[in-house]
Parts: C-alpha cells; structure tokens; sequence
C-alpha cells in the first residue's frame, strides 16, 4: 500500500519524536516510522531527563510546544536543580523520570496530533530523483514524502559489545538497522563510526540503601516545563556510594577482556561520559568514582547506577560491583554493554540539519554525532520544522547561537563536526550569560509562535508569560526610579534574597508567579554582563558577514590542503563562520576574504 | 547601525594642516554642529569650528561627501584644521562627545570601505599584499616581545588564567555530575596574585614618552616669563613673547632633543583669575596639562600647584633684586643663568622616566589591554558568582590574547585591518 506524507520520520526516540510531533504542528502529514512502536520514546540509557546545559535545551524545546520538557514532569520521581548554588544562567534543571510512564506520556502526546501517523515497519531505503529524496521504502510499502527525517539513533550498522562478544542490534534485544545503514553510504554520505556505552541495571532488592548517603528530590516545586500542572507523582530518593581501590583493581584486571582496550570498539566514545574502565585507566591516580544510584521508577525495582558505564563481561561486572559500598551483594538486572554506531558527519549538513546535495533529507539525534536525549530533541525539533517546512514551501527556520542552545548546537556540528560524542555544555555558549533555562520562552517564545508551530493553548500560555513579565519588570522599573530602592533592589540581585526584597520593595510583583520575577531579577542581574557582550560583538561584526558561498577554496593560494578540505566539509556561510573553523589561520582568512571580494556577485539567497 | 567613526587622518602634530576624517551614520549631525550648518556636498569651505558650549576650536576647511558613493561607503567628511597638536587634540575630545560617535580602531576607515564593497579589485589585491605586512608586523611584535620580560610574563599570565578559566567551567558543567572541586576562595586568591603581577607590568614607562618626548610643562602666573624660558631652552622663538600678561592663550608644544633623550616641551597661559573667555579657556587647559605632565617647570612665586615631579624656579634672575629662596633655582632667559642646572634636572629626572637599558617600554595599546586584563582579573577576584567569574577570566584572557597578537575569531579582522595606519 502506498501512502503519501509531507514528513516521513525514521526513529521513535527523542530526536524522532520531537521530529514528528513539530512538522504536524507546522501543518505537515507526517509518518513515523520505528521497527517497534512500543519502544517509542524510550529512554535507552539513563532514566533522566535535563542536566546542565541540557535542560537549558529541554526549556528550548518546550518553547517551542516540543514534547520533552512536560513529558519529563509527567513522569518525573525526582527533581534536581543543579548547580542551585552557583549562579541562575549555569542552573540546570534535571528530572529522573520513570521509564514506562516517561514512554507512555510521550506516546500519548504523539496521538493527540491528528496528522500524525505511527508505521510500524522497517526501512529499507529511500527513494529519490538524482538530487532528490522522495520517500522511504520499508516492509509495510511505499511512503511517499516531499521531506524524510532520519533519527535512527544507535541503530544504523549497531553492533553491541559486551566482553568481547559482540552482536548486532540498535539495543539490547533489538535489532539494527543494517539496510538502511548500508544505504546511506551508498548515497555517499560521509559515515563513520562512534561509541557509546550504558551501566548494568541492579535489582534494588539487593542493594543495602542504609548505609548510603541519600539525596532527596527538590523539596522547592519547580517544573521542566512552565505548562505542567498536574501533581507530582510520588518522589523517590536516589543514593550516592563510589568505587574504590579494590574495585579499580577488579577492573584493571580485566581490561585484557574488555572490548575498548582489546581494540575491537574503533569509534571514539564520549570524553564527557566515559566508561569506568575508560576512567580507571585514564586517571590511575583516583582512589574512587562517585556513583549515582538512581531507581528507573515506582513499579520497577531496577536501579540505574549512574557514572559506571561499562562494556566488561558481565562476570567481571558483578565482582567489580561487589567491591563497591552498598553493592556487595548487589544483582545485575541486564549488564552493561557498549554500543558502536555508523553517524554522519554533520558537516554534510546545513543550519536546517538537511542534507546538502541530496534535497528532502535531514539529519537528527545520535546519527549527527551527538550524545544524549535532550541533544536528540534540539535537533529533532530543527529538523521537523525545517523538513515540514521544506515539504510544504515555507521558509526554513533557523536557530542562532545567539540566541540558543539549540543554535549553539546546530552550529559547532555542521561548521566544526565531531570527534566524539557531541554533548553540550554551557562553556559552548559563547552568550552564556543571555542563555538561561530560565528565560527560554523570552528568547525563542515570538519566534516558535511567529514560525506557526505552537498550538493555541501554548500561544496562550506564552502571551499570558510575556505579559506578566513586562508587568513585573515595568514595576520593578518604576520602583527602580526611586535611587535609594535601586540600590537596595541592585544589591539583592545578587544575593539569595532577592526575591523577598523584590516582593517588599515592589508590592505590585506579589501577585506576580515567582518563576517570572525570579526571571526578571536574573534579566536585570546580568543586564550589563549581557550589554556589553553585544556591545564587544557588535565591534567586531563589519566586512564579517560577507557571504562566502561562492567561494571555491581549492582556486585560493596559500590555503593549505587540510584548510581546503575542512572549509569544504563545513561550507561556512560568512566569513565571520569560516574564522569559527578551528585551524584557519587569519592569514588564511585574510586570502579568502580577497578572494570573496573578488568573486562574481550572485544573488543572496532571502535569509 | 554601526557607530560613527572618527580620527585624525594626516600625520602627527604639529604639522601645517591636520585632516580629520569621520564617517558615519551622525556625520551629517556632527558636522552640522560643530562647523556650524549643514555642508555643501563636495566643494571645500571655509568654517568656524566650535565645541558644544559654542567656543571656538579653528577655523578651517569643511569637505563634505554624502554616502554612499564616499570612500568608506558612508557619509563622510573631513575637517581641514591648523596642524596644532592642541587643536586637533581639542577637536577629537569634541568629537567624541557625540552619541554613537568614537575614535577609529587602526584601519577602521579601510574595514568600512571593504565591507561596503568600496575597495575595487586592484585594491583588494593590494590587500593579499597585506599577508606578509601582516607577517612583518607579527614578527616585529614577536621580536620585541621575546627580548623582553614582558612576552615571557604575558604567556605566564596566560596560562594561568587557562588554568583558573578550566577550574571554574569545569566547575560550572560537572560541578554536580562527578567531584570535581572548585575552591572558589583558592581561585579568587589567584585572580587576585595575577591582578597584581599586571598591575607591575603597567607601572613599566610608556612607549609613547621614548616616542613622542617626555612631557615638560611650563606654568605660572601670567608674565612670569614661561614663553621666554622656553625660547631660551629649545633655542627658536616657538612661543610669542610679548610683555603684556596672557600673551599665551593656548598650550604651545615644542618636541626638542636635548643630549640625545626628547622632550616635548609645553608652554601654557599664565594662571589666573579673570581674563577674557579665550584666555580662560588656556588656562583651563593650562591645568590639564599639568595634571598630564611627567614634569612641571613651575614659575611663580606663589607654591606650585601639586605634581609629583616639580622644579620651582625662581625666574628673570638677572632682573630681580629678591635674594633666591631655598628649594628655587634661579634662571634667567636672558643670561642663560641656571639653565645647565635646569637642563641636569630634566635628565635626571628623565632617566627614572624611560625604560632603563634593554628594559621595556608599554605602548598606549598595550597598556589599554593590561589594564582590561587587570581590571578583568580584579573583577575575577571579587566576584562570587562563579558564571560572572568566568566571564572576568575570559575578558582578562582576550585581553592578553590581543596583545600578544594570538588571533582568536574576534581579533581576525581587526588584526587584518590593523596593518594599516590609523584613519587611512
């Protein structure tokens, strides 16, 4: 049977899900594709949801009416807001969800979109016209597409590690998706191959939480999303224990059996996330590794030991665990294993994560080289609304590393590329101080609306926020008017009470919901930090924006042939992106930007 | 819109005529209010050059060129002043007193035709032979770096600042994940011990005083004989000498070298009160100058004014009848009487002035980009929001980094445009 969609989607996970779910709110028909539709929107790794810098994506994404950010309080069990302590742009707001629930939630959002279909098949390829993609071939028959969206994940030529046995499949006990895998190199895309890993799954039973340190959920109420309102559910504690001496010994052990140091992993695996033989072997000097233990939900009683991702055999898992405090009589639920993964190299991409040179085809989630849900979302989300808006002739719509995380990302993957698992950090955003978790809706809220991809009750919300934040800070303004109480209120910014002395100072913002006039305190507290940011970028702007696609590198002297090849695979758009490539000289600048200067005058495309 | 930019385009003062350019969105509103009435688009005339309270600067040329057909692509103009150095020095402060209006980064003016797309494609190529200009340039820097302490020191402070920088982000991104320590107390300690290092670096002499000739002024009271001493010192009649008190109305400089070390020698209006509005407008800047100066020749009888590098003189000696009092040299213009003893003092005062042998000297820019570091650092240390803290530690770093010339992204194109001399 063949079917017709403005948007195929390949892949359940969060990359995919968020993919589907903003081309049907642009206005697209779209299908999503997974080999099984109850694996949609699961948590393949650990069972939470945001961190530092991620969550400040999952507050994007939610901005943007995405499914991550309320699916999380959904199924929230544990509330975390780290690095509370530090200041309110580095905050990032962490959940651990339950999986099943989490699952659930997401699937329910996905049906509650009419135009959004679930086929359950495999694919086998795509088809195209010579430049062009035009739909997917699977098992259940021809669907026809103006825009496909890969999300594969892990799934694409997956082989699983574990000792040094080694298997293929996308995850444990699914298989990979070896055809597609094998056509997209065939289409010559540029593949390579990465690493990823994921720790064994403990039976809690077995673990001897009294002689742990526990660390409770938030007691202050807070949401990932600023929509969510329903209760939350109950909330767990998670524990905290380390590795030890003995445990590392175990390890070192047996690294002659494992798959990493063996050599038979050959992609690179994350340096932000490795694996605790990866840690033993590189920081010798350690006598311990701090472990999160955290319960995946309440109705299960597997446990997901955070920071101990491992591909050892399962043997080895289990002795080296019983060294650790807490975990000597400790059961292994599922082991840990590695998971190695065709990707692509992202700067085959452009700013709408499209392929380029092969129209209709994006790129999004793991397959681009990224680690990590709430990367997967981002990209998920850039993708669907520029797939949906490819297939039905709107303007594509593009995120700034000003302005986002989101553009952040988009940006170092398709002009840098990747040497190991992406994952984001807030040392990335050069505008940290702007790109809070905090004030996601203000920054992206007019565009995502603008951009026709919320649906009402969202833009309801989102006008409801912008107006209760122009009136908390037209208050605090006026108030401000008054010299001895802008300096009260100027010094409390900064202090933990602020929002006390905001509240007797500017009676006005008591009815105000505190989320925004904490919002607006962290607007004024780093204002000047902000001004003069734009103030040193806005300096070095001119001659900067001078559009560079017309440039053919090879015809330019003086450009080495390493120099050549990284600014053809990142084909930056102004010179002002060339200069962000890492290793081009400013000599080698100053010849492109003659040559620039130089080349015929074409058009500009409408930004 | 970008701001409006302007600088002195013609060589140092003094010099016969000085060209001020400025290009720009406001050029139009500048010109219009400091020469008085909107312009004739390209046709010189004569004007009257005021500052804001209306006083007159000059007079002199007005050229006027609407954008965008210019040389920068942007309206601009150029004002054709005396080449005084206390006028042009007089019109740029008006200048920047303008909103959105500021002085040039080196080779603004040529960024500004190139990104409006005025250079043509001769002198685009002309450009490509900036590569090796560049090149000289970075040699030259690194030359004069590596014989000094100061490179090896700035490279010090650099990576220590990496290494505080890498402590508070890792701080910032796994502070929670794994334990990663930040001792915030420790690394404010350091900020603090790396804001001082700088701030001896920035006690090193200027540049600008083995350049330019270490600033002497010469004050008083009205006809006590400043201009004459100055005649007698520099060997020309630079300065109008005239028996009538408040002959000199403005500050005249004159460079001189004496025995191999320079010196600009400034000559003020006399101090007093009263006068007509010119007069005081001289005495005004009578005091500036003595704030600025690196040493004061004081003239009058009454105590001089505070300077940490005075020698009070005891004038027309050969006239008066007065004995000398303690602590004055007397000198007379006339005889040349204590002028070898004046002219010892300017040189031993000179030497602790200037780099000793094989010491270093700072540039204005140089110091311009210590003091951003050190107030960077300061800020380091002071700052308890370790975000803020971050901030402080990459401000301090770029710092640094434009001043060794290690071009990140933002210093390309001024490192590219910087080749060219100020407001060409």
């Amino acid at each position: 049977m063949d079917q017709a969609y403005d948007v195929v989607v390949i892949g359940g996970g969060h990359a995919g899900c968020e993919a589907a779910a903003a081309a049907a709110r642009s206005g697209a028909r779209v299908a999503l594709v997974t080999m099984q539709a109850d694996r949609i929107g699961a948590m393949s790794c650990n069972p939470a949801i945001g961190g530092i810098g991620k969550g400040h994506i999952v507050r994007e994404v939610d901005a943007w009416d995405g499914i991550m950010g309320r699916a999380a309080d959904a199924a929230a069990i544990h509330y975390r807001m780290l690095n509370r302590s530090k200041g309110v742009a580095v905050q990032g707001p962490r959940v651990q969800a339950d999986r099943v629930r989490y699952a659930a939630v997401v699937r329910a959002a996905l049906a509650a979109y009419p135009t959004l279909s679930i086929v359950e098949a495999e694919v086998d390829d795509l088809t195209r016209t010579a430049d062009r993609i035009t739909g997917v071939r699977t098992s259940a028959g021809l669907l026809h597409a103006g825009a496909v969206v890969i999300a594969a994940g892990t799934f694409l030529g997956g082989i699983l590690h574990s000792g040094l046995t080694a298997t293929t499949g996308g995850r444990v006990g699914e298989r990979a998706a070896t055809r597609l895998g094998r056509h997209l190199r065939d289409l010559g895309l540029p593949v390579a191959r990465l690493k990823t890993g994921t720790p064994p799954r403990l039976d809690g039973r077995t673990i001897d939480w009294a002689r742990l340190d526990r660390q409770a959920s938030d007691t202050e109420v807070w949401t990932m999303s600023p929509d969510s309102s329903t209760p939350r559910l109950p909330q767990i504690h998670c524990a905290v224990t380390r590795t030890n001496l003995a445990t590392h010994d175990v390890i070192r052990g047996a690294l002659d059996v494992s798959p990493l140091f063996s050599g038979r992993i050959t992609g690179s695996g994350p340096r932000y996330c490795p694996s605790i033989e990866d840690k033993v072997f590189r920081f010798g000097d350690r006598d311990g590794h701090q472990i999160f233990l955290e319960p995946e939900g309440l109705d299960t009683r597997a446990v997901y030991p955070n920071g101990i991702s491992t591909s050892l055999p399962p043997a080895i898992q289990q002795d080296f665990l019983r060294t650790i405090a807490g975990l000597e009589q400790v059961a292994i639920l599922e082991a840990g294993y590695a998971v190695e993964y065709d990707y692509v190299d992202p700067r085959a991409l452009d700013t709408r994560l499209a392929v380029t040179g092969l129209t209709g085809l994006f790129l999004a989630g793991q397959i681009n080289g990224t680690t990590g849900y709430e990367e997967a979302a981002g990209q998920g989300l850039v993708a669907g609304l520029n797939a949906a808006a490819h297939a039905r002739g709107r303007d594509a719509v593009s995120f700034d590393r000003a302005d986002s995380y989101i553009g952040v990302m988009v940006d170092d993957l398709t002009l840098q590329g990747v040497t190991e698992p992406y994952r984001m950090l807030t040392a990335r955003a050069d505008n940290r101080l702007h790109l809070r978790a905090d004030n996601a809706e203000a920054r992206l809220g007019e565009q995502a609306v603008a951009a026709g991809a919320v649906r009402a009750p969202k833009r309801q919300a989102l006008d409801r926020r912008r107006a209760a934040h122009r009136a908390t800070r037209a208050a605090i303004d006026t108030a401000m008017l008054h010299p001895p109480t802008a300096a009260t209120l100027r010094q409390s910014f900064s202090e933990g009470h602020a929002r006390d002395t905001v509240n007797s100072l500017v009676p006005a913002t008591q009815a105000q919901d505190a989320t925004i006039v904490t919002e607006v305190i962290a607007d004024l507290l780093y204002a000047p930090y902000v001004e003069r940011q734009r103030a040193d970028a806005k300096r070095l702007l001119g001659g900067a924006n001078l559009p560079l696609d017309t440039v053919d590198y090879a015809t330019i002297g003086g450009l080495s042939a390493e120099m050549v090849e990284r600014l053809r695979m990142a084909a930056p758009a102004d010179l002002q992106a060339a200069a962000r490539i890492r290793g081009i000289t400013p000599a080698a600048l100053t010849a492109i930007l003659v040559q620039a200067r130089r080349a015929p005058t074409t058009p500009r495309r409408a930004a | 819109m970008p701001d409006t930019i302007f600088a002195l385009s013609s060589g140092a003062p003094p010099a016969g005529i000085a060209v001020v350019r400025i290009s720009g969105p406001s050029a139009a509103t500048v010109v219009r209010a400091v020469a008085g009435g909107p312009a004739v688009p390209r046709r010189a005339t004569l004007r009257t050059f005021r500052d804001a309270q209306g006083a007159t600067i000059d007079r002199g040329l007005l050229l006027w060129f609407p954008g965008p057909s210019t040389a920068t692509g942007e309206d601009l103009a150029e004002l054709h002043l005396h080449g005084g150095r206390a006028v042009v020095a007089r019109m740029l402060v008006v200048l920047s007193g303008f909103p959105d209006c500021r002085i040039a980064a080196p080779g603004e003016f040529t960024r500004r035709a190139f990104a409006n797309g005025r250079l043509d494609l001769l002198e685009a190529e002309a450009l490509g032979d900036l590569l090796s200009a560049e090149t000289e340039q970075q040699r030259r820097t690194a030359l004069a770096m590596a014989d000094g302490t100061l490179g090896r020191q700035v490279d010090d402070w650099r990576r220590a600042i990496l290494r505080l920088a890498a402590q508070v982000e890792a701080s910032l991104d796994f502070g929670d994940e794994d334990d990663v320590a930040s001792d915030t107390a420790t690394i404010a300690q350091q900020a603090a011990a790396l804001a001082d290092a700088i701030a001896t670096a920035l006690a090193a002499p200027a540049v600008e005083r083995v350049r330019d000739g270490i600033a002497v002024v010469l004050a008083g009271p009205p006809n006590a004989g400043k201009s004459s001493l100055l005649n007698r010192i520099t060997g020309r009649d630079a300065a109008i000498v005239s028996p009538a008190a408040g002959t000199t109305r403005d500050v005249v400089e004159v460079p001189v070298a004496i025995d191999g070390t320079a010196f600009l020698f400034s000559d003020t209006a006399g101090l007093r009160d009263g006068g007509d509005m010119v007069e005081r407008i001289g005495i005004d800047r009578a005091r500036g100058r003595i704030a600025d100066a690196d040493l004061l020749l004081w003239l009058g009888d009454d105590p001089p004014p505070p300077h940490p590098r005075t020698l009070w003189l005891f004038p027309r000696a050969d006239i008066r009848t007065d004995p000398v009092p303690d602590g004055r040299l007397a000198v007379s213009s006339a005889t040349g009487r204590g002028l070898p003893a004046l002219i010892a003092w300017l040189h031993e005062e000179a030497a602790g002035l200037l780099p000793a042998p094989a010491g270093h000297a700072i540039s204005r820019r140089q110091r311009a980009e210590l003091t951003e570091a050190q107030g960077a650092m300061r800020d380091a240390a002071n700052l308890h929001d370790a975000v803020l803290q971050a901030e402080a530690l990459r401000r301090a770093r770029l710092a640094l980094d434009r001043l060794t010339g290690r071009s990140g992204f933002e210093e390309l194109l001024d490192s590219l445009f910087g080749q060219f001399c100020l407001g060409k």
